[in-house]
């Protein structure tokens, strides 16, 4: 499977990634040797198959709803934003524009 | 030199008040100034919280678990409260992350006295097999400083390796624990899935990581195993299944045992010295009274296509949450939020990270979801139907860790698949979700070390640690220390 430097744009944009144009063609290169390789899959008859999830073979996992004492604060894990806080509230870029 | 004990000799001497705590936290932190400029394996260092709990331990006098006073280090992807943690990654390091909680294994090994002294050093957010991508640069291979160590949990085996800590702790996802401990001759363990909690460890492949010991001998991996193991509320994929017991793992013997060799494990292009050391450990298992069968396990060539389908996927979706809101990297200037977004985490995520992002943005985009992932899963329960029915058959199956001998660091750039392919008998045991151990059994004409797997079944952790535990009585490789 080969890529080309549109493909690598779109995946970007679809990646919220912000790339150069050397980048772009780095990863055109990168991504289409990895793409070939992942291409042997394609061997394998996978018919009558079922797809693989998860291993663990639990199924809808639920613990007590209680309140719990927690050690963390809520301000605390506000406190790790890079941004500006405001009344307890972490002030983004618009989203808007 | 205190440091160079193992956690089992070092209780012992704890116990007897031969030694304090306090001295061999001291001798971890000399031994750490004195090698660790030349390995790189530490990134954060937390001496002075580690004196002082080492002091105080000392001055209680009480050595009731064979892990109180013991120092350790920890890989830096496990939050600890209030301590710096980067999963080696520009986009949390440049407004240092600072958790506010703690990670269920690091809070168990705390309540038992265990001592946390600094972070190891990895490839960034775990992805890589060298440490290269860390944005703190390479760890050095103890053996060969300019070989890698290994990775991605490179800078907690070439720790263990040196001794400049008793144990570190590691993660797993496709052999982040194996390759590192094979490159650098510790003992490592790649639990089985849901075997312990990953709350706190920041996740790469959620259906894929597990996080395990890196650790002297098996016996001590045994003891780090028996505190950290079992169910958390946390994290709702570990399980009720009883945590292994030490005291069977440590005193039975394997006569009897059956051992698989799969021939799709002894590749054309492995390295000789690779294929004669392993073939002398099986012997030594003969020796002790196990039988060898062959067996197969068909599916073993499409485990790393199918691990670079299925983990990227799934990194794709866990590296969303780094948009430089809640925690990490920001920029001044910007537009729009998707702007914002865009801008920083082109600038704090590395090529790798990337390339894993996209590669999984690609795979589950629209029309090609059922040729990649949708296939990969399928592959996946191919793997895991080749492991079940060799085990109706063998107890453990033996194999090389890795084809070739630790590669010199910037030996793969700009070739991922080549990076990749040192997993080449790594990537199976993920996808079916089993324990394996990774455990010294030679070194090559270079001097450098090579690793043997010991894969069990689901949940068979048991099983391969007193295979384990029964070569490390009969051989020495674990006890060969690289000289710094």
């Amino acid at each position: 499977m080969s890529l080309v430097p549109d493909d690598i744009r779109h995946i970007a944009k679809l990646a919220r990634l912000h790339i150069s144009d050397k980048e772009v063609k780095r990863y055109t290169k990168e991504l289409s040797s990895i793409l070939t390789y992942v291409d042997k899959l394609k061997e394998v008859d996978t018919r009558n198959v079922e797809p693989t999830t998860q291993v663990t073979g639990l199924r809808n996992v639920f613990r007590e709803d209680e309140v719990r004492p927690s050690d963390t604060a809520p301000e605390a894990c506000i406190e790790t934003s890079p941004l500006p806080i405001m009344d307890r509230q972490i002030q983004t870029p618009s989203a808007h524009g | 030199m205190l440091s160079s004990l193992t956690i089992a000799q070092a209780h012992d001497k704890l116990k007897r008040k031969e030694i304090s705590c306090e001295e061999l936290t001291q001798s971890c932190i000399d031994r750490i100034e004195h090698v660790d400029e030349k390995i790189h394996a530490v990134v954060y260092r937390n001496f002075g919280s580690a004196l002082n709990k080492a002091k105080k331990i000392d001055s209680e006098g009480e050595f009731p678990h064979p892990l109180t006073g013991i120092p350790f280090l920890v890989k830096d992807t496990f939050s600890e409260k209030g301590i710096p943690t980067t999963a080696c990654s520009n986009i949390l390091r440049n407004k240092d992350y600072i958790p506010p909680f703690e990670s269920t294994v690091t809070n168990r090994l705390k309540d038992v006295g265990a001592i946390s002294m600094g972070k190891t050093n990895t490839d960034e957010f775990t992805m890589g097999g060298s440490t290269e991508t860390s944005c703190y640069g390479s760890t050095h291979n103890p053996w060969n400083l300019s070989r890698t160590p290994g990775g991605s949990s490179g800078g907690s085996a070439a720790g263990t390796t040196s001794d400049q800590c008793l144990f570190a702790l590691g993660t797993d996802t496709g052999g982040s624990i194996r390759q590192p401990a094979g490159f650098c001759n510790c003992t490592g363990l790649r639990c089985t899935y849901g075997r312990n909690s990953r709350y706190g460890v920041m996740s790469m492949a959620s259906s894929l990581d597990t996080i395990g010991p890196l650790c002297k001998t098996v016996e001590d991996a045994t003891l780090v195993l028996s505190v950290i193991a079992g169910k958390d509320p946390y994290d709702p994929t570990t399980s009720d299944v009883p945590v292994p017991d030490s005291s069977k793992i440590l005193t039975q013997n394997i006569k009897g045992m059956r051992i698989g060799i799969a021939k799709e494990y002894f590749t054309e292009g492995m390295q000789t010295d690779v294929k004669n050391a392993v073939a002398d450990a099986i012997r030594t298992f003969e020796e002790l009274g196990a039988s060898t069968e062959d067996i197969s396990l068909p599916h073993t060539q499409y485990s790393v296509a199918a691990y670079y389908i299925i983990c990227p996927c799934e990194v794709s979706s866990n590296m969303a949450r780094y948009d430089g809101i809640r925690y990490g990297h920001t920029i001044l200037r910007h537009g729009s939020l998707i702007d914002y977004y865009e801008r920083v985490r082109s600038e704090g995520f590395g090529p790798e990270v990337k390339r894993r992002i996209m590669i999984g943005t690609y795979a589950l985009s629209a029309g090609y979801f059922d040729a990649y992932y949708r296939q990969a899963q399928k592959v996946r329960t191919l793997i895991q139907r080749d492991f079940l029915e060799a085990f109706t058959k063998v107890d453990v199956i033996l194999s090389p860790v890795s084809p070739n001998i630790a590669f010199p660091i910037g030996a793969h750039d700009g070739d991922p698949v080549a990076m990749y392919l040192e997993d080449v008998f790594l990537c199976s045991q993920p996808m079916a979700g089993i324990p394996a151990l990774s455990i010294p059994c030679g070194f090559s004409s270079e001097n450098m070390p090579i690793g043997l797997q010991i894969m069990g079944p689901q949940w068979g952790e048991e099983v391969i640690l007193k295979t384990g535990h029964a070569y490390q009585q009969a051989t020495d490789w674990h006890r060969k220390k690289p000289s710094l």
